[in-house]
């Protein structure tokens, strides 16, 4: 690990100055990824701003039932466990205990999930030369070696890496809004903005800028809480990332028509995928096996294998069918 | 290098050759000792020998002194003071040591294991405020202030925590490296409530591996502790 300046913030104020005031300062929250990555040599900051003891915890209602707001340091295992989340937000909670293990989750928090990055094997190691997120310009060790868990969608030839989060999922799908705060003051970022696709910048992960604190996030009120489902695809029954993970929300009328849909995919694409396409064929007709299928097809149908990703393309679809016969099989 | 040093030596020579240079003279005071027993002596003593710098800084303290050090840069060695197992230690480190290194290599807590390093094994699994989190991916510096329980705080006295009991009890282990995880993460488990059946367990003690295998018998010790523990009032 390389040598840092350690310090405390005590305030969002005081952590926001003190990330301007130090060139390549990052935020300390539950270190689960980023002291990994310092261990790996991926992350060499000069200065870890500790954020821990930031009063940015809570899980608090918004006023006039407008939905609820998760502190960007409230850690993954207390805002799965929360009673307001358990019960309006349950494919969050869902997503949540789907991630790593209780002991890993009892550390992360919510803003840090935000900014987890990939598990690309050629990312995480420096011993491969080639990686155009690590190093900008040195190419892709991933495009022509082993891309067994990488991108389907969305990729470029930059980088085909995939965001390895399950959180960012589910507030994918439920429309979350994450609430920065930076020297000029706070502004408001839609989930569905705040990570980018690779473009040919695949080094910048999100929309986030270096000196900005994520201070919370706001998920809106919705009417999905009775039909949500998170499907996680892996390799081994738990404590795996997910090789393709769907998150799935219904909304059905008496005669089995979806009025309402939400269905965002992991496992990917560099950033949670919201699946939109599917989404359109959707809404307006019957809530059925053969509906799902056609609107899961018309989602994956820009999709891009690669050597050994290529079976990804019938999983997700097989996972978008599974995730969407489960909610609409559920009882209001 | 001097030469007499890179001479081959004959293998009859070697016979009657110590070792430890004589280490064990100086520092290991009556016998049988055990190889860990050893290695924390050469540590105790690491100011009168000269072992250097890394292994100093080992304290108990009584009052309390200041903690808060904002702007501490690393490859300084910092002094902070942590509460573990209900005392008070202060350690002089740097702020890359993480609570796992602090433990094992500057407070000669070996319980704690050191498996993958990377969060992975759930081997260096600790109680930070009553919660499991792996030490290893924690750097010491942040814990100022908390309440740390390792392994070897689970016992009172000569009596087993009943997590312990119950593995031994069910052999709960083959090697025995990843224990002290388990073991720590099972106390953790069942304060939260998360045995209700043997499905159940086994997710949410996922995040201890146990390359030996010992699964099923883990499972059972975390059962048989959990029905000799007290239920939580709701």
């Amino acid at each position: 690990m390389n040598p840092f300046v350690y310090s405390r913030a005590n305030d969002a104020a005081g952590a926001v100055t003190a990330i301007a005031a130090k060139p390549h300062t990052k935020f300390l929250g539950g270190g689960t990824n980023l002291i990994d990555l310092m261990k790996m040599g991926v992350e060499t900051p000069a200065q870890l701003v500790d954020i821990t003891r930031l009063p940015l915890a809570q899980v608090e209602e918004l006023p006039g039932g407008k939905g609820v707001r998760i502190g960007a340091l409230a850690r993954n295992s207390d805002v799965a466990e929360h009673a307001i989340i358990r019960q309006r937000y349950p494919l969050l909670s869902q997503a949540l205990l789907a991630g790593a293990s209780p002991q890993l989750r009892n550390m992360a928090t919510v803003g840090g999930n935000l900014m987890q990055r990939t598990r690309c094997y050629y990312f995480y190691d420096p011993a491969f030369p080639q990686c155009n997120k690590r190093n900008p310009g040195s190419g892709c060790g991933a495009l022509k070696g082993y891309n067994r868990i990488h991108a389907i969608l969305g990729q470029s030839d930059q980088c085909i890496a995939t965001n390895p989060s399950d959180m960012n999922v589910a507030l994918t799908a439920l429309e979350a809004i994450v609430r920065v705060q930076g020297p000029k003051g706070e502004r408001e970022i839609p989930i569905a903005d705040f990570h980018r696709l690779p473009g040919s910048t695949p080094n910048v992960d999100t929309n986030l800028k270096e000196d900005e604190l994520i201070t919370a996030v706001d998920l809106p009120a919705n009417s999905f809480a009775t039909r949500s489902h998170y499907l996680k695809v892996r390799d081994r029954a738990s404590y795996a990332f997910a090789i393709v993970s769907v998150a799935a929300a219904i909304e059905i009328d008496a005669g089995k028509k979806i009025t309402a849909v939400r269905i965002a995919l992991g496992g990917v694409a560099h950033k949670p995928w919201r699946a939109q396409k599917a989404e359109q064929q959707l809404v307006g007709k019957t809530a059925d096996e053969k509906t799902f299928r056609a609107a899961a097809e018309a989602e994956l149908a820009a999709a891009k294998g690669y050597a050994h990703n290529s079976f990804k393309i019938e999983l997700a679809k097989r996972s978008i069918v599974r995730a969407l016969t489960t909610v609409a099989g559920m009882t209001s | 290098m001097n030469e007499e040093a890179s001479e081959p030596r004959h293998p009859d020579e070697l016979a009657g050759m110590d070792p430890t240079g004589g280490l064990d003279e100086i520092l290991i005071f009556g016998s049988p000792e055990t190889r860990r027993y050893f290695l924390k002596q050469v540590a105790g003593t690491s100011a009168a020998i000269g072992l250097g710098p890394a292994l100093m800084g080992i304290g108990s303290v009584e009052a309390a002194e200041s903690t808060a050090t904002p702007g501490v840069a690393s490859a300084v060695v910092t002094k902070f003071q942590l509460k573990i197992n209900g005392k008070e230690h202060i350690l002089e480190v740097d702020p890359r040591t993480t609570l796992l290194d602090a433990l094992r290599e500057h407070l000669l807590l070996t319980g704690s294991k050191k498996g993958c390093d990377h969060g992975q094994c759930g081997a260096c699994t600790v109680l930070v405020n009553g919660r499991r989190i792996n030490s290893c991916l924690s750097l010491a510096i942040v814990h100022q202030g908390d309440e740390i329980t390792t392994i070897e705080g689970l016992a009172k006295g000569d009596e087993l925590h009943p997590v312990q009991a119950a593995f031994l009890e069910h052999d709960g282990f083959q090697c025995g490296y990843c224990t002290p995880g388990q073991i720590c993460s099972a106390v953790a488990c069942i304060a939260e409530d998360h045995t209700k059946n043997d499905a159940e367990i086994r997710e949410w003690m996922s995040g201890n591996l146990c390359r030996c295998g010992a699964y099923p018998n883990i499972v059972a010790a975390v059962k048989e502790a959990q029905s000799k523990t007290p239920a939580k009032s709701a």
